[in-house]
């Protein structure tokens, strides 16, 4: 066994790293649910409640039925639920998205506060991880590589994602939606039925990912258990290029500065920890005022999305 | 010709029989706000509560006394001044969200002038404070209209993220640079002192911040409504590209409003300090800026509309408490609550226009 | 307070307020019994300091003659000046508890003076007699119960490490940190103990991501100081390493890893309180205390404690509780080398200068600032 010590400095590059697997799912599911909701033609700010109610429902049903994967199945379907809520409301004539996601957040953080109440104190059995580093001898190492089937299962679908978008013909309806309505239109589709559609399959997964919060990591319920990592993973999107690979590699890079700020405390460097807490957002808002444009729109951005317009 | 279209409609709306608009843009929200409540009163009916009890108690705890009148207008004050940090960029049909860095910046920079001053006449103080406060959260929501109107970044997401980074600033000077050592366990900065507390409304109770906001939010409405400028942030709002057509300085409006927006939340900040905490530390991030989100949205963007929105929804903050204590409701009732009334005012949005009452007397 | 002024006040506001005062007179709670009300800055069952209060005030419901109010995510804000007049003015209550730190300069400062014969119980604060009279300030030596976690800790380890999850670097934390660490090297004179600061009080993934480094820096034995332990004592006992709890019991949701814990005794202390109060006796405007007063106890220890260990911890118990052991000795070095108490007799648990701790001792690793 290694000393720890002997790692030096090699101890903040193993953290993060294990900092990006264990931290980035929630980002990674809520920014590959919010990009197909967005591809579609709208903007859930919603994702926040969605995340932490979902994260409740999902422990709730865990602590109940004994099973934490019958807690990731109903996570996963309040999410598709709220994101219904969501796109049954921004299908009524007249009303702004942007602003009913944030009604939704408000509404889905507080009914999960109300109706968990009697969750935090119970213990809810929670998901396993499958050992990856069987091989190493460095326990840090070893420990970093412990890895969640919902990490792998977003590790897969992110590509998925990008082939269905491009190839398939549920792909191709649903970004013509998103360029257009009135072309969706022409070709005999209801757009508010796609953006119905892609709006609670982004729910869906946006709930998978509450549910890695309350049954993996930091895997348990209670009230500041988001902390607003629903909000930053649909600027996460933005940043993303609405390409759901990015998604992932840019979830990879959030997750690892969460792990940053106490890795660097580990070998003695102190100072400005609130900050390096910050780093992510200061990152983004960094790379959207170097990538983004006056003059055009962004690439890959969807045409009908308000935000853009 | 996309413009002549505009401006027709807008016209006819400024133009055309008032009356019949105000009820219209009153009636709708007054329902929609009723069924909220009746929907809520259904939703705690399920866990046993009376809604009949659960409204007196509320009414009670949020107008029933003169001192919950004193509570509902507490927290009602810096409401209504982060809620026009959202109103007034929504002018251009911006969507800002960023009153909570705006009000975190505001009170830090109020508290830093107000030390670099002690011992300056309290006046002095006092000013250069609300200044400081208001230049600041100026600047900060001016910063993310100018990434807008420079860079196209969007300004939802950039004053989201810039929340954030406030709050981190804050947080980082607050522990640091700024921190009073005698600060023991709730690490602050050192106190703008009690003679440079702005105090409260003689006779009332309740600090001078709602004057603040009532003062603010009217001058926000003459300046919207009553305004060339207003006029023309307005029909920038309802097309762009329009307003570029006929030569709007659409940069000047947009850097202008978000601006006013960030002042008022400044102000807010300002206020928080000189009035409530004494010094700057972490409760200075309380949630103002995003309750002001609700009210500016519930108010329909309009400024005066504003007062009454936040007063209603500080009146529920107000009675929060009566629930937990009398109906052993959680805390997050509140939320409930409001996210409910939320979701009911914004879907009445498509009701605009469908009812022949208010149109006929447009004609 | 003024009945006068609000009644008439309540006749101007329209006779729907007096049709609906009089429609409650059943809630009204100012007739027999004596009410207390209690303020929680977070949610009550948080495995931590807001649930140990609440521990106490369950412990004060059930004594006869007394209604209790509670309130709970209350922010350090004017809503907490206003949730005291609330409960004064509405629910009648003659004692307040409202129990988190940032509640007392300027809020219960602001409040008690207005009125006099309202009781404001206060924990952790520093009451000067230059404050109103009506306010009290209680707090435990908590630090003692985490030096008893230190002994535990410092014969448990074997890489010699210890883990400490911080939310900020203030004097409560940092005499907690150095308290735990002086124990373990008494025991173990070859301990460090890795300090990470989360800069907040109440943020599971950070704390979680805090946990994870320290074990990853070879750490083997965990303690926090954060309001609600929960993740901290999940987290590190899913990495396989042993943890030691706060504020309250945790052994339920680590059973093989919860070494002991450092506990308030709220629960003896309230009720303890209420009954001076109705009586009509002076509760101490301050009141501190650790093992000896009652204040602090430790959770039992987990099956895996060897009973040497247990000896040597009972045995640091039982210093404590005769009174007379210095945590803090002279000649006590910082991390950084200086000598932060001068040598001789060392610094008693009731001398006022420990609670502006701003240091920490030789053997921690990490920084205040």
């Amino acid at each position: 066994m290694a000393d720890a010590s002997s790692l030096g400095f090699w101890v903040v590059p193993i953290a993060v790293l294990g900092g990006a697997v264990r931290v980035s799912t929630p980002f990674l599911f809520v920014s590959l649910g919010e990009c197909l909701t967005e591809r579609s033609g709208r903007i859930n700010l919603g994702l926040e409640g969605t995340l932490v109610m979902s994260a409740m429902v999902g422990y709730g049903v865990s602590y109940v039925s004994g099973s934490p994967w019958l807690g990731v199945l109903a996570a996963a379907l309040t999410g598709a639920v709220l994101g219904a809520v969501h796109a049954v409301i921004c299908g009524l004539p007249k009303v702004n998205d942007i602003a009913v996601g944030i009604a939704l957040m408000l509404f889905g953080i507080g009914l999960a506060f109300f109706l968990g109440k009697p969750l935090i104190a119970p213990k809810a059995n929670i998901l396993p991880a499958i050992d990856f580093g069987w091989w190493t001898t460095i326990p840090q190492l070893h420990d970093a590589l412990k890895i969640n089937v919902l990490f792998l299962l977003g590790v897969v679908l992110a590509p998925v994602l990008v082939w269905a978008l491009r190839s398939t013909r549920w792909g191709l309806v649903l970004r013509t939606a998103g360029e257009s309505a009135d072309a969706a239109r022409a070709m005999g589709y209801s757009v508010n039925r796609i953006r119905l559609r892609a709006t609670m399959t982004g729910g869906f997964l946006a709930g998978i990912g509450g549910s890695f919060l309350s049954l993996y990591y930091p895997g348990n319920w209670n009230e500041g258990l988001s902390s607003g990592q629903g909000i930053t993973a649909v600027a996460l999107v933005i940043f993303a290029r609405w390409n759901p690979m990015l998604c992932f590699w840019a979830s990879l890079l959030f997750g690892g500065a969460a792990a940053l700020g106490p890795a660097l405390q580990s070998v003695q460097i102190t100072w400005g920890y609130h900050l390096f807490g910050a780093a992510p957002y200061i990152l983004t808002l960094a790379i959207m005022i170097v990538t983004c444009s006056p003059k055009r729109t962004l690439v890959g951005a969807p045409a009908e999305l308000s935000i853009t317009k | 010709m996309t413009f002549a279209v505009t401006s027709k409609a807008i016209g006819g709306r400024l133009i055309g029989d008032r009356f019949a608009s105000t009820a219209e843009v009153v009636v709708i929200p007054v329902i929609a706000v009723i069924a909220a409540l009746i929907a809520f009163g259904g939703f705690v009916g399920l866990f046993g509560v009376n809604p009949v009890e659960l409204y007196t108690d509320m009414y009670m705890g949020a107008f029933g006394t003169f001192f919950s009148w004193q509570n509902t207008l507490t927290r009602a004050a810096p409401l209504i001044l982060t809620a026009l940090c959202t109103a007034l960029p929504a002018q251009l049909g911006m969507v800002v969200i960023g009153g909570e860095g705006a009000l975190v910046m505001g009170g830090l920079c109020a508290t830093a002038a107000g030390l670099a001053l002690l011992g300056a006449p309290p006046v002095v103080v006092q000013l250069a404070m609300a200044v400081a406060g208001m230049a600041a959260g100026g600047f900060w929501i001016a910063f993310a209209g100018a990434l807008r109107h420079y860079r196209g970044v969007n300004e939802t997401i950039s004053t989201l993220l810039l929340n954030y980074i406030a709050i981190a600033i804050l947080n980082h000077l607050v522990e640091g640079a700024m921190r009073d050592p005698a600060s023991l366990n709730k690490p602050s900065t050192h106190s703008i002192g009690d003679q440079n507390m702005i105090g409260l409304i003689p006779g009332l109770g309740v600090h001078w911040g709602i004057l603040f906001g009532v003062v603010a939010a009217l001058i926000a409405y003459i300046l919207v409504f009553h305004t060339v400028f207003g006029f023309s942030a307005r029909i920038a709002g309802g097309n762009l590209r329009a307003a570029r057509v006929v030569g709007l300085p659409v940069g000047k409006l947009i850097l202008t409003m978000c601006f006013l927006g960030g002042c008022s939340a400044g102000l807010a900040g300002m206020v928080e300090i000189a009035a409530v905490q004494e010094r700057a530390n972490a409760n200075l991030a309380a949630g103002y800026g995003y309750t002001g989100i609700l009210v500016a949205f519930l108010a329909r963007q309009n400024p005066l509309a504003c007062i009454p929105v936040a007063i209603l929804l500080g009146g529920i903050g107000a009675s929060g408490g009566l629930l937990q204590r009398r109906l052993d409701l959680p805390d997050a009732s509140v939320l409930v609550l409001q996210g409910i009334i939320f979701i009911a005012v914004l879907a009445s949005d498509t009701l605009y226009g469908r009812f022949k009452i208010f149109q006929s007397k447009a004609v | 307070m003024n009945f006068d002024k609000l009644s008439r006040r309540q006749v101007l506001g329209g006779t729907a307020a007096i049709a609906l005062a009089g429609a409650l007179p059943a809630k009204r709670a100012f007739a027999a019994d004596y009410t207390v009300g209690f303020i929680y800055v977070g949610s009550r069952d948080d495995y931590g300091y807001n649930q140990a209060h609440a521990q106490g005030a369950a412990a004060v419901k059930k004594m006869s003659g007394v209604k209790v109010t509670e309130e709970e995510n209350v922010p350090e804000t004017d809503a907490v000046e206003k949730t005291m007049e609330s409960m004064i003015n509405l629910d009648g209550a003659s004692l307040l508890f409202p129990t988190s730190f940032g509640y007392f300069d300027p809020h219960i400062l602001r409040v008690a003076p207005k009125y006099p014969d309202i009781r404001f119980e206060h924990a952790a604060g520093l009451w000067v007699p230059s404050m109103p009279k009506n306010i009290g300030s209680y707090f435990g030596y908590i630090d003692e119960a985490q030096y008893v976690n230190g002994i535990v800790a410092g014969r448990m380890t074997k890489t010699n490490k210890l883990g400490f999850v911080a939310a900020k670097p203030i004097p409560q934390v940092l005499r907690n940190i150095n308290a735990f660490t002086l124990a373990a090297i008494s025991v173990n004179p070859k301990v460090t103990t890795q300090v990470i600061f989360t800069g907040d009080w109440s943020m599971p993934v950070k704390e979680a991501e805090a946990t994870q480094s320290i074990v990853n820096a070879g750490a083997d034995v965990v303690t926090m100081h954060v309001d609600g332990p929960k993740t901290v004592v999940e987290t590190a006992s899913r990495r396989g390493v042993y943890v030691c709890g706060y504020h309250c019991n945790q052994a339920a949701l680590a059973p093989n890893f919860y070494l002991t814990g450092a506990e308030w005794d709220w629960e003896d202390l309230y009720p303890k309180f209420v009954t001076m109060a109705m009586k009509g006796e002076k509760i101490p405007n301050f009141y501190r205390g650790g093992y000896k007063e009652g204040l602090v106890k430790s959770s039992p220890y987990g099956a895996m404690v060897p009973d040497a260990v247990r000896q040597q911890a009972d045995a640091a118990k039982a210093a404590f509780l005769s009174g007379n052991f210095v945590i803090y000795k002279g000649g006590l070095k910082d991390n950084k080398g200086n000598v932060v108490i001068p040598a001789g007799p060392g610094l008693v648990q009731t001398d006022i200068k420990l609670e502006s701790m701003s240091y920490l001792v030789d053997g921690v690793i990490g920084s205040t600032s």
